[in-house]
């Protein structure tokens, strides 16, 4: 099993990569930090990945995006899947009063993650096996105050893999879009945890058996399903007065 | 697996005392540390709870959660030498080894414990007679100082700070990550015996027989019973098992029960411990039962109730483990066996066992030559305290200890008589670290000044 990871340093990605490695897969791990990269790389090693090659990206480098994924498919000399999990939850109310601070977000949270699908999109279609997961967020599947503009970019993101899903099936290339509520990892450190949040260990655990059975569509935990269900069902005009 | 993450909210194992920091910080990556000297409270770090006392609290200073810490660093499977971030638990670990023919070299009698908090409390298991504690395997470890210094700590490097960090109770800086040796293992499994023993004379005659033959002793007692006699119990002994290889069968993992909420505090009452400690006893049917079980039941036999704690209710309760020196060890045995049965206070898990002479390097290690129990007494107030300020009177006359990672109440007194290297230990004590158990056990010439 040949992985290429995004965002690897993520604490939810690192769960879902700590699997693989047990079953002896070799990764490409792309993260921008160097110290991190090799924390991780070296805990994967120890738990039984047979291969750890890493490769340093900002994703918001777009123009390197070409280069990274050349990298990463002649190292390994092909891939089996790949697993995009880099994102920032950003601060709303900046954003709100900066058109630079919420194109940021939007360039991390989607835009950067639209090319690099474009690109790995043809790949796989060409060689017609593979699976291209995503971490998106149930906070794009309805927009709220708090945190719309993260929201929005995630809800962008899942719209475009459905369109990809759809397009991708008949190459026999699985898409796998999950959508997990609040979790508890760095990126949510300073965000106030109440009884719904999961660990990033069950999170990881759903996303490796959801890569393996070629999943959809899953929400992490299952819960949010049919929380997000009545989210989606609240008619707007009762829904533009709730302070969510 | 849970999906629920552990609350936010740092509690020790018997949930009593019930205190709250002001506020609690995570550790992420050891190349993002927190700058220790910026808190204005004092910090104390805070692993898996299992302490069951207050020696993981920091109320109203800075909790400093280290269970993200959680990376392997490198692991040589030829030399038996893993080396892991502080805050991989030994559950982790031992998944991660035995199928690969190693088993770690001490363990405490849960496996839900990290390896920062395993050297912090230097933890014993059933093999201190042959092995020691966990300090003695540490071959060395990362430690963050509050001035921002990382120094590697080992036999031969900052010694001193190595000695006082193994059973340092949290307070000399951060263990970031531990290096130690592992041991060989065949199988995953242990050959056993358990001998049921029906006075304190006999376990100390079946301890005597047993203990160069089997790596792993301990007992279950029950103290309420056998009057003269002292107690009577189930000695367990066994060694890891060579007779089969290492694919031989693979150890299910079960999915563990789970205590959902407090039960209300009169289901474990001195009656239903009576008839536990009854039924328990009774079970075995005859003298000797020689058997070959997988590790986990026989070295974890609680963790398949995932957070047993509760069935003691929201009161929590106190353990209390001691040890007395072996000269001694009988009269106050007697003493203490007496005092409990007369106070009508039940206890539900008693454990007996016996710690050889092998040294720690830990200047504030608990383990010392003698005898030891472990109680667990519902929190019952002042009466419970009243008892156990009791118990601490007859240890210290007869020259033994209570062990500070189960304790919640014993006096600075008693403790700086339990535990004679204490002032060498409070020099390396990071100044801008403490805990609601040091303030209490160190506070007495404070005191004095206020
Ligand atoms: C069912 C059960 C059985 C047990 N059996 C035994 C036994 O047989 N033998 C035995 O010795 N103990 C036993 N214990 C006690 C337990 O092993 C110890 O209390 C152990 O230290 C708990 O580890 P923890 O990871 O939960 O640490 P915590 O309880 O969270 O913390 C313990 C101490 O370690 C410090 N600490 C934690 N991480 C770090 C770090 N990274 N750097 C510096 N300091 C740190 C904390 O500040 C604290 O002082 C048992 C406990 C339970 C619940
Ligand atoms: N945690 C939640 O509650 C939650 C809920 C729903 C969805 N998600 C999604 O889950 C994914 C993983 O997040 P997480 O919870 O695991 O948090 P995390 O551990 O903080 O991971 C986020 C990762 O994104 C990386 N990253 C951010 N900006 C980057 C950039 N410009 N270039 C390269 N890497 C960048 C970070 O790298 P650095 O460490 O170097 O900054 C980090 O590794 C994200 O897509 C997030 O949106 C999380």
């Amino acid at each position: 099993m040949r992985i290429l990871i995004v965002g690897a340093t993520s604490a939810i990605a690192h769960e879902t990569a700590k699997r693989f490695a047990k079953d002896g897969a070799e990764f490409f791990l792309v993260a921008r930090s160097p110290e991190k990269l090799e924390d991780t790389g070296n805990d994967l090693k120890v738990r039984g990945a047979k291969r750890i090659e890493t490769f340093l990206l900002d994703v918001t480098d777009l123009d390197r995006h070409q280069e990274m994924i050349e990298t990463a498919i002649s190292t390994l000399d092909g891939l089996d899947m790949v697993l995009i999990s880099h994102g920032t939850l950003g601060d709303q109310q900046k954003c709100q009063v900066s058109v630079s601070e919420t194109l940021k977000e939007f360039t991390t949270n989607c835009t950067s993650v639209i090319s690099l699908l474009t690109i790995l999109a043809g790949y796989f279609e060409q060689q017609k096996r593979g699976c291209i997961t995503v971490v998106s967020s149930v906070a794009g599947d309805r927009g709220r105050q708090s945190n719309y503009v993260y929201g929005a970019a995630k809800g962008a993101l899942s719209v475009f893999l459905q369109g990809l899903r759809n397009r991708l099936s008949k190459s026999g290339v699985a898409v796998v879009t999950v959508k997990p509520g609040l979790i508890d990892t760095p990126m949510t450190a300073s965000v106030k945890k109440g009884l719904l949040a999961a660990s990033a260990q069950g999170v990881g655990e759903g996303i490796y058996r959801a890569m393996k059975n070629r999943k959809e569509v899953v929400y992490l935990p299952w819960f949010w399903r049919p929380i997000m269900l009545i989210v989606r069902s609240i008619p707007e005009p009762v829904f533009k007065r709730l302070s969510l | 697996m849970s999906f629920l993450s552990k609350t936010n909210q740092p509690r020790s194992w018997g949930r009593y005392p019930k205190v709250t920091p002001a506020e609690v910080q995570s550790v992420f990556w050891r190349s993002e540390l927190p700058n220790i000297a910026d808190f204005e409270q004092p910090v104390l770090p805070y692993a898996y709870g299992r302490s069951y006392g207050d020696s993981c609290l920091n109320e109203g200073g800075v909790s400093l959660d280290v269970s993200h810490l959680r990376r392997f660093i490198s692991f040589d499977e030829d030399e038996g030498l893993l080396c892991c971030e502080a805050g991989v638990s030994l559950a982790e670990i031992l998944e991660l080894i035995v199928p690969r023919g190693w088993f770690i070299p001490v363990s405490p009698g849960t496996r839900f414990v990290y390896v920062g908090g395993a050297i912090a409390n230097d933890v014993h298991g059933k093999n201190h007679h042959k092995a020691g504690t966990f300090g003695c395997h540490v071959t060395r470890f990362e430690l963050l100082r509050s001035n921002g210094e990382r120094l590697i700590c080992s036999p031969h490097e900052n010694t001193n700070l190595f000695q006082a960090t193994i059973g340092g109770l949290g307070l000399t800086g951060v263990i970031l990550w531990a290096e130690f040796r592992l041991k060989p293992i065949v199988n995953p499994f242990i050959d056993m015996e358990r001998i049921q023993f029906s006075s304190l004379d006999e376990f100390l005659q079946i301890s005597a027989e047993t203990d160069q033959q089997y790596e792993y002793t301990m007992s279950w007692v029950d103290i309420l019973i056998g009057g003269q006699n002292l107690c009577r119990g189930i000695f367990m002994c066994g060694n890891n098992d060579q007779s089969r290889s290492l694919a031989s069968k693979k150890t299910g993992r079960k999915l563990p029960l789970t205590v959902p909420f407090d039960l209300p505090s009169f289901v474990l009452n001195s009656l239903t411990v009576k008839s536990f400690n009854e039924l328990f006893y009774h079970s075995q049917l005859s003298k000797r039962v020689h058997k070959v079980v997988p590790y986990e039941p026989f070295f974890y036999p609680l963790d398949s109730i995932h957070e047993w704690n509760r069935l003691y209710g929201k009161r929590g309760f106190l353990q209390y483990q001691f040890v007395v020196p072996f000269q001694d060890g009988f009269g106050a045995m007697r003493e203490i066996i007496g005092r409990i049965r007369r106070s009508g206070e039940g206890s539900f898990l008693t454990v007996l066992k016996t710690f050889g002479t092998i040294r720690s390097p830990g200047m504030l290690s608990f383990p010392r030559p003698g005898i030891t129990l472990a109680l667990d007494f519902a929190y019952g107030g002042q009466k419970t305290l009243q008892l156990l300020d009791e118990l601490d009177k007859v240890v210290r006359q007869s020259g033994g200890a209570v062990y500070p990672a189960k304790d919640a109440r014993m006096s600075a007194e008693n403790f700086q008589a339990f535990f004679p290297r204490w002032q060498e230990f409070a020099q390396y004590v990071d100044p801008h670290f403490s805990s609601s158990f040091w303030r209490r056990v160190s506070h007495a010439q404070k005191l004095v000044m206020v």
